[in-house]
């Protein structure tokens, strides 16, 4: 452990050093919800207007922000003023909100600890590296600024709970991962069967269905914690349409690289041919180019691709993977699985942003530790999204 | 319970030692990888520095440093050489002029070239002074960035081959370690990338030097030494060790006179292609080096850790005497404290001796000469770094109070912050030298660890006390003052330990030789 605090040394003071780089919008979103959290009654989190930055990740996540705003008063209060602390960019507010990125990273060193743990001394030096010393995560959380950091470290952690054959744990914490950003559900499917096949299935009827309820029970417990004071005010309708905006469009503003890239290009592509040919084809009335704009069919040729669609893609796209591990659930392969589903996801989602390949590539890193042709592989994918 | 043990048993064997844990995962490739690794974050934590603020920001009318390096750019591409130097309308002395040797100005053109290119509002004659603007900050950043690059790293992976090539029981751990001592110099980094200046060329052109004497390539090693000196006149604080190593190499020779008569031929020669401008007329030459040796700002400026700034306290240097006769003090002072080193190198040449020499001529530079600024103290830390793996307590130490006697002006940069990660960064770094359970320290008496944590403990009061407490009205530079006081008893000490650690290396010199005769 005491090796892993050089790695953890090195890569703060280098977090500490980007203190004063750029910083996108999401710093000013943040910052925001720190004042939204701390000023407005729970009741009013998700409908309120003030700022277009309106929360859209489920309510741990809000309070969270709720808990790091008690903090934020002792630097400067108006960091967490409703009103007289938009777009506030002072050097106090910008410590302040690095520095909690910074802290809360120790969750992500933590769960890499955890998974390090019973590896040979080169695999764990390896792991560590290639976790705590991630490039692309320093870009997007102590640049862009985002919390992917914390949010990783839950689902590595969970990942280390399974590895070790501690199911329970490892269902529970990835409950709670889901309750701070609904993004992770991609690999719920992986983790419904594994749990059920590996945990409930095969230990006779009685005992498997008492694991089952166990489970069950505290998933719904998570849930209740989170989204309980929400169902309570009636919310959960609007919590529910904030946190999945699908009026957003199939792509994002800056197109993530994934399939419906090559579905766009190749509707253009026909378009183009057929126009040439003679048939006569009505030009789109969207454009894809133009980024959030509503649900108008931006396709000329080919057929509307809605949400639905989308999340069917990915469940096939999954099923390879469900199968496996519905017959063969092994312990060692849970991160190469959940692995595969994040990169499911991000070829095959709705409105996914480039940001989402983190979370297949920290998850595979663990994979690539494995063997040479994984490392080679995750090499390759590394670099390509860099 | 038995596979645990296992494991543990396991575990225990195939873990290395703790400090060399560290580079394990790397060196097991070779060196190339770790050159190119530790290289490349070098680049990053200096472009990380790079962020933060400069010398001068937002400080009109005269700003800092930052501007000093811009207005330079600004003079020699809009005027021809032989009015870099002229005081005239177009080049106003006083503010900012030029006050180093021609290599500056050669190089502050070609950056110039590169900042009209991208940005001609921020180097157009009279109207970009004081220009502060995001792009500007960017590109001046590039150009110490490039130079550092070019420069300084090409001289160290030099100066690292000759070092260890051949050399026995050599580690690769060793080697990884003396890189990273030598490219994550916080010191230096804070001064080139942060303060806003380019020592990395002048150090990089020395460290050059130092690796061509190593190679046996004198001639080359003194026109890279004239290039340095030629680049900032603060090299000449090497110049008698390079003169007396030299000097002492060609007694050995064959034909000593013919020696001399070529290393004095490359010396001219150098000298003669960069001041090629001001050649024409000895009212030029002049001209030129009366700029380089400001005599009139007095035997020192703000608060400085040597001799004559300490002992202000007691005796006024200033006012008790003149300038001239003051001169001529600190010449004797300074001259006489760097003569036993030259004695020793000319006596008894040796790579090791050089570089000890090195180290001695430059601290009493700094401690006795005319006129030292703060910044000066990156001279003795090269060499120091150069030594670092065999006297590593001594780099650790030197480093601690040069950045110390620093603190200050870089706290008035607003460089706090990287003052404090680069300094825990060095802290990571050091702590990774292999073997380092077998350092000198741990083998010493329980009285000198107790002197040690008493010095330590008074630096770190004084930078937090510098920070938080008011100094009282009467001495508002009280805290300046007794950091330079605790900086300077140390670097006397200093001082005093490598001028003995350079006599003792003579003796086992003499030793192994008589008994060679003997044998």
């Amino acid at each position: 452990m005491s090796q892993l605090w050089w790695y953890i040394g090195i890569a703060t003071c280098v977090k500490l050093l980007l203190i004063p780089s750029y910083h996108s919008t999401d710093f000013e979103v943040h910052r925001h919800w720190l004042a939204l959290t701390r000023s407005l009654p729970l009741s009013q989190w998700y409908s309120d207007k003030t700022s277009p930055w309106t929360l859209d990740y489920p309510p741990f996540f809000a309070f969270f922000e709720r808990f790091l705003s008690l903090f934020a008063p002792l630097v400067d209060p108006k960091i967490v003023h409703l009103h007289d602390g938009l777009n506030y960019t002072a050097p106090t507010a910008v410590y302040f909100q690095r520095a909690t990125v910074i802290v809360s990273d120790f969750c992500l060193f933590y769960a890499v600890h955890r998974l390090g743990r019973n590896l040979g001394p080169m695999a764990r030096n390896l792991i560590w590296i290639l976790v705590a010393w991630s490039p692309m995560l320093v870009i997007v959380d102590h640049m862009h600024f985002q919390y992917n950091g914390f949010l990783l470290g839950l689902l590595l952690l969970s990942i280390s709970f399974l590895m070790e054959g501690r199911d329970l744990a490892g269902g529970f914490v990835f409950a709670i991962l889901l309750c701070f950003k609904h993004l992770f559900a991609v690999a719920a499917p992986v983790y419904f069967v594994y749990l059920l096949r590996h945990y409930c299935w095969g230990r006779g009827i009685v005992r498997g269905f008492w694991q089952l309820f166990v489970m069950g029970t505290a998933v719904l417990a998570v849930f209740a914690a989170a989204y309980g004071p929400f169902v309570y005010q009636g919310q959960i309708q609007l919590v529910l349409r904030q946190m999945f905006p699908f009026g957003r469009g199939l792509c994002h503003a800056y197109w993530a690289p994934n399939f419906w890239v090559f579905y766009i290009l190749l509707d253009k592509v026909l378009a183009f041919m057929l126009r040439k040919l003679g048939f006569s084809i009505e030009a789109p009335m969207a454009s894809f180019t133009g980024g959030l704009v509503g649900d108008m069919s931006p396709f000329a040729v080919l057929p509307l691709v809605t949400p639905l669609t989308t999340f069917v893609m990915v469940l096939l796209a999954l099923s390879p993977c469900l199968i496996r591990a519905w017959n063969k659930p092994q312990r060692k392969s849970i991160s190469r699985w959940v692995a595969y589903a994040y990169t499911c996801g991000f070829l095959f989602g709705w409105h996914v942003h480039e940001k989402a390949s983190l979370h297949f590539v920290i998850p595979f890193a663990i994979v690539a530790v494995q063997s040479l042709e994984d490392a080679k592989h995750y090499f390759l994918l590394s670099i390509g999204i860099l | 319970m038995e596979k645990k043990k296992k494991r543990k048993v396991e575990a225990a064997d195939a873990m290395p030692k703790s400090s060399e844990a560290n580079w394990q995962w790397l060196v097991h490739r070779g060196t190339r990888p770790v050159f190119l690794v530790v290289s490349l974050f070098g680049l990053l934590i200096r472009a990380a520095v790079s962020l933060h603020s400069y010398s001068g920001a937002g400080n009109p009318p005269k700003f800092g440093d930052f501007e000093a390096q811009r207005h330079w750019m600004e003079i020699t591409l809009n005027l021809p050489p032989k009015d870099w130097y002229t005081n005239s309308t177009s080049n106003d002395l006083s503010y900012w002029g030029l006050d180093y040797p021609p290599l500056t100005a050669y190089q502050s053109y070609f950056h110039g070239l590169f900042l009209r290119f991208f940005d001609p509002d921020s180097v157009a004659l009279f109207t970009s002074r004081g220009y502060e603007t995001y792009l500007g900050k960017l590109l001046m950043r590039w150009t110490v960035l490039s130079s550092d690059a070019l420069v300084f790293f090409p001289a160290v992976f030099y100066f690292l081959y000759v070092y260890y090539y051949g050399r026995k029981g050599r580690n690769t751990c060793d080697i990884a370690w003396h890189i990273a001592m030598l490219l994550i110099n916080p010191a230096m980094i804070l001064i080139d990338h942060g303060h806003f200046q380019y020592n990395c060329i002048s150090l990089g052109f020395t460290v050059g030097a130092v690796a061509a004497i190593f190679s046996h390539k004198d001639l080359v090693a003194s026109a890279l030494f004239c290039l340095a000196l030629n680049h900032k006149q603060m090299s000449a604080y090497y110049a008698p060790a390079f003169f007396a190593h030299l000097l002492g190499k060609c007694l050995r020779r064959r034909n000593p006179i013919l020696e001399v008569y070529k290393l004095g031929l490359v010396v001219l020669g150098t000298f003669a292609i960069v001041w090629w401008p001001y050649l024409h007329s000895s009212d030029a030459i002049l001209r030129v080096v009366s700029r380089l040796a400001p005599f009139e700002r007095g035997i020192y400026e703000d608060y400085v850790a040597n001799f004559w700034c300490a002992s202000s306290i007691l005796i006024k240097w200033k006012r008790l005497f003149m300038t001239q006769s003051l001169k001529l003090l600190s010449l004797i002072a300074t001259v006489s404290t760097f003569l036993p080193s030259m004695i020793q190198q000319i006596r008894a040449p040796s790579g090791k001796g050089f570089l000890y020499s090195m180290l001695n001529t430059s601290l009493s530079f700094y401690l006795f000469s005319f006129q030292v600024h703060e910044k000066s103290i990156l001279l003795p830390l090269l060499p120091a770094s150069l030594l670092a793996r065999d006297e590593p307590f001594l780099y650790k130490w030197l480093t601690h109070f040069a950045l110390l006697s620093m603190f200050p002006l870089l706290h008035r940069d607003g460089l706090t912050l990287p003052y404090i990660v680069l300094y825990a960064l060095f802290i990571l770094f050091f702590n990774t030298m292999p073997g380092s359970k077998d350092l000198e320290v741990g083998k010493s008496s329980a009285a000198f660890r107790y002197l040690i944590g008493v010095a330590l403990l008074c630096s770190f009061s004084l930078h937090i006390v510098y920070l938080t407490v008011t100094p009282p009205k009467k001495y508002p530079f009280l805290f300046e003052a007794m950091m330079m006081m605790l900086c300077f008893v140390q670097f006397v000490l200093l001082a005093i330990y490598s001028n003995w650690k350079q006599w003792r290396l003579s003796e086992d010199f003499t030793k192994s030789s008589k008994e060679k005769k003997l044998l």
